[in-house]
């Protein structure tokens, strides 16, 4: 018996007094199915999708700059990482889409402040105390149907919120039995925080025991399980995975090929699990901003502006190179440091919200990401 | 039965309640906490110094040896040194100390995370965060900054002024890390006025702070302390938050810290983390403006602010008002258990489910200290099957052989 379900057995009658619980989802509110990689510490955008034909960057980064062999070609002035070689494939099917030169309204460069923007959907650090991706699942239906997924002992703040979500970590702990979790639920029931964790830790949808075996990173054993529930058809739809050890400050080739190695792993075992769900799927990966264009004194770069995001799925909908780019002269540089970002990681967002998972633009403007009228959503994706 | 003091004592200000139960408070709850600032800082766990650590380290990557000391330490130094505090913790009669020497310490994080001090993590919180709990913040300030362990989390070792002798031999810049964490999260705060020139220009009076043993010093300083490098230091005055700090190579980051450590911003920063930390999530404004008023009249006392923190009326008045850390939990389980030494798997293990291993936050940041942190769905769970995993019921239970309910009757 796994503890979600507890109440399914004769022990419901004691917790009459505690709302219902759900064991299956009634219904979901649409078959679309949108997956948010948050990578945390700064993703050097310049590294992932080197503008290697670019002068500037051998000005900029004289031992960093990767040069036509170091990278995978894609269109004669932009390349891949080596380490991104795995989604190859994805990107000749145009499965794949790049925004560079991207980031939040964020223009100062702490990771606290940066990432609190990336997720709370504001244009300031204490713009909100939910997260948009959550504010998006209350306008996606009622709030109750947990069709948010996340993973890990803590829910990041982008699915923080009023919607309640469901939630997956690998605890390998044996399950307490059903009468004693009934009657800790009476004992919490006077304690509202607690009382909410603890109803929206049952109902959770629980992944095939087999699906965990043979994996120990925590990283793809997250993306395995949120694909496979995911492809549940009355599973979740949305999931937001972290990755971390972005923040490059020095040596950052070898550290960085390992990462986008692990990323591109993730992402492809998230793809697997999502079978043919992946045809209704979007996956946006991205980070709280960019680093400096120029590279530091130790082999890695600082804090920037400008970053890359990434655009994954099936459900593309065209799109390759997406977005404005400023190049790298030293006047298009932001401060005069760092990649510049005419491109708003918003748009991006509202245009999955918007073009794939059918909220109305209004809606998206008003609550999800209030104040950013002026912010359209990126064209060329999703039918948009 | 206990008052709504002893347990506010016990556990806002304390790591709960020990075998004796309310006894050490002796019917005085206030007078107990007061008594343990008064008392000093008690003795540190045991462990080996991060020079002695360093050193060995630095000595095996001239041989190419680099990673497998590294093992070593953290099988042979840094399990048994999270133990040993581990027992320390649980078996603290100056509880509210080591919960400074916890907040401390996670103010100023330092992270496994870096491979390359990730042994030397413990003695970075006996060497530069437990000798000063009770003393100056400013003292702290400047032994963390200039501790090997931090500098090289924040990455000083390899900012070299481009003007220094070294930088114009063979090239190189400054590395802006280690300055802009000080400012953001270890004084002035994100919000606290300063600027990205003042970022730079605090980084370049630090270039030169590094210590013996890294990859760029030579073999000639293989030692594990701090050591200041001309060669790496960018020359000429440097401007700070609008005020100027002429040429004085090592004693301009000394100036700046200084000045850090008694501006304003730093008091209202500080006086923020530490009523959320032991008051509420969010902070009462009264309560801050009063821990910051002492802050800086007391030049930085953090004893004085202690006692402020203890004699907050808000601190009394909520008790249910902030959620243990897993780490609070757990030793607050194990001193309510009988205060013995917690075995490996009922410490470390629930720590690394519910994602609080010690010295091993994510980021420079440290972990967070809100309910929102902590309390989560999954977070909950794991708690409720570790504590029941703890008892011989629900072991049984567990099985599925309905032992919880024989255990009953007799």
């Amino acid at each position: 018996m796994r503890r979600r379900d507890f109440l399914a057995g004769s022990c419901a009658g004691l917790l009459a007094t505690l709302p219902q619980t759900r064991l299956a989802l009634a219904h979901a509110a649409t078959d679309r199915r949108l997956v948010v990689v948050v990578l945390r510490g700064g993703m050097d955008g310049l590294a992932a999708l080197a503008p290697w034909a670019d002068p500037g960057l051998r000005r900029l980064r004289p031992r960093l700059a990767p040069g036509r062999a170091g990278v995978i070609d894609l269109d004669g002035y932009f390349g891949l990482d080596a380490g991104l070689r795995g989604l190859m494939p994805l990107w000749q099917a145009g499965e794949l889409a790049f925004l560079p030169a991207a980031t939040t309204r964020y223009r100062e460069r702490s990771h606290a402040e940066g990432q609190a923007l990336l997720e709370n959907g504001t244009a300031s650090p204490e713009g909100a105390r939910d997260g948009w991706l959550n504010r998006a699942l209350l306008a996606l239906n009622d709030g109750d149907a947990r069709l948010g997924l996340s993973l890990g002992p803590a829910v990041p703040l982008i699915l923080q919120g009023a919607a309640t979500v469901q939630s997956w970590s690998n605890d390998g702990l044996p399950e307490p039995g059903a009468d004693f979790l009934t009657r800790l639920g009476l004992i919490y029931r006077h304690d509202a925080a607690f009382a909410a964790a603890f109803e929206a830790a049952r109902g959770s949808a629980r992944p095939d025991p087999a699906l965990l075996a043979g994996i120990d990173d925590t990283l793809f054993l997250g993306a395995r399980v949120a694909g496979s529930l995911l492809a549940q058809t009355q599973g979740p739809r949305v999931a937001v995975i972290e990755m971390q050890g972005w923040d490059t400050h020095i040596n950052q080739g070898a550290r960085l090929e390992g990462q986008f190695g692990r990323l591109t792993e993730a992402l492809l075992t998230l793809r697997a699990a999502l079978g043919s769900a992946w045809e209704q799927s979007a996956v946006l990966v991205v980070s709280e901003f960019g680093r400096t264009a120029a590279e530091n004194g130790a082999g890695g770069t600082d804090h920037g502006t400008g970053g890359l995001a990434m655009v994954l799925g099936g459900a593309l909908g065209g799109g390759r190179l997406l977005g404005d780019w400023p190049g790298l002269s030293t006047g298009a540089l932001h401060e005069g440091r760092d990649l510049a970002a005419p491109n708003a990681l918003e748009s991006l967002f509202k245009a999955a919200l918007i073009g794939h998972m059918g909220l109305a633009p209004a809606q998206v403007d008003e609550s999800v990401f209030p104040a950013s009228a002026h912010l359209a959503p990126v064209p060329g994706l999703f039918g948009i | 039965m206990r008052s709504v003091d002893a347990f506010i004592a016990l556990n806002r200000f304390g790591l709960g309640a020990g075998p004796g139960g309310d006894a050490p408070l002796g019917g005085d709850p206030r007078g107990w906490l007061v008594s343990q600032l008064a008392g000093g800082v008690p003795a540190a766990p045991p462990g080996r110094s991060a020079d002695e650590l360093l050193t060995e380290v630095s000595r095996a990557r001239l041989d190419g040896q680099g990673e497998q000391a590294i093992r070593l330490a953290m099988e042979r130094d840094f399990r048994p040194a999270l133990l040993a505090r581990g027992a320390h913790l649980v078996q603290s009669e100056a509880p509210l100390v080591e919960r400074l020497v916890l907040f401390w310490s996670n103010h100023f994080t330092v992270s496994t995370t870096r491979r390359a001090i990730a042994p030397m993590t413990p003695a970075f919180e006996v060497e530069a965060i437990r000798p000063h709990v009770l003393g100056r913040f400013g003292a702290m300030l400047r032994a963390v900054v200039r501790h090997p362990v931090m500098l090289t989390y924040l990455d000083n070792p390899f900012s070299v002024g481009p003007d220094s002798p070294d930088g114009r031999a063979q090239g190189g810049g400054v590395n802006e890390n280690l300055a802009r964490e000080v400012l953001e999260l270890h004084t002035l705060g994100a919000r606290g006025g300063y600027t990205q020139a003042d970022v730079t220009q605090f980084a370049l009076a630090l270039t030169g702070w590094s210590h013996g043993g890294h990859p760029g010093s030579g073999d000639e300083a293989l030692h594990g302390r701090f050591r200041f490098v001309p060669g790496h230091h960018q020359p000429g005055p440097k401007e700070v938050l609008g005020r100027r700090y002429d040429e004085a190579g090592e004693g301009e980051g000394l100036a700046i810290l200084d000045n850090l450590a008694r501006h304003p911003a730093t008091a209202r920063h500080l006086a923020t983390k530490l009523v959320r930390h032991f008051v509420a999530d969010d902070p009462p404004e009264a309560a801050v403006q009063r821990i910051a008023g002492v802050f800086l009249d007391s030049e930085g006392d953090l004893a004085e602010v202690a006692r402020a923190l203890v004699s907050l009326p808000q601190a009394w008045s909520e008790p249910l008002a902030k959620v243990k850390t897993p780490h609070e939990l757990v030793l607050a389980v194990h001193r309510a258990l009988g205060g013995e030494a917690p075995p490996p798997g009922d410490y470390l293990r629930p720590l690394r489910l519910l994602g609080m291993m010690p010295f091993s936050a994510p980021g420079p940041q440290g972990w967070g200290d809100r309910a929102r942190d902590w309390l989560t769905p999954e977070a909950l769970m794991t708690r409720i099957a570790w504590l029941r995993g703890l008892t011989p019921a629900g072991t049984a239970a567990a099985r599925g052989d309905g032992g919880e309910h024989r255990r009953r009757s007799p």
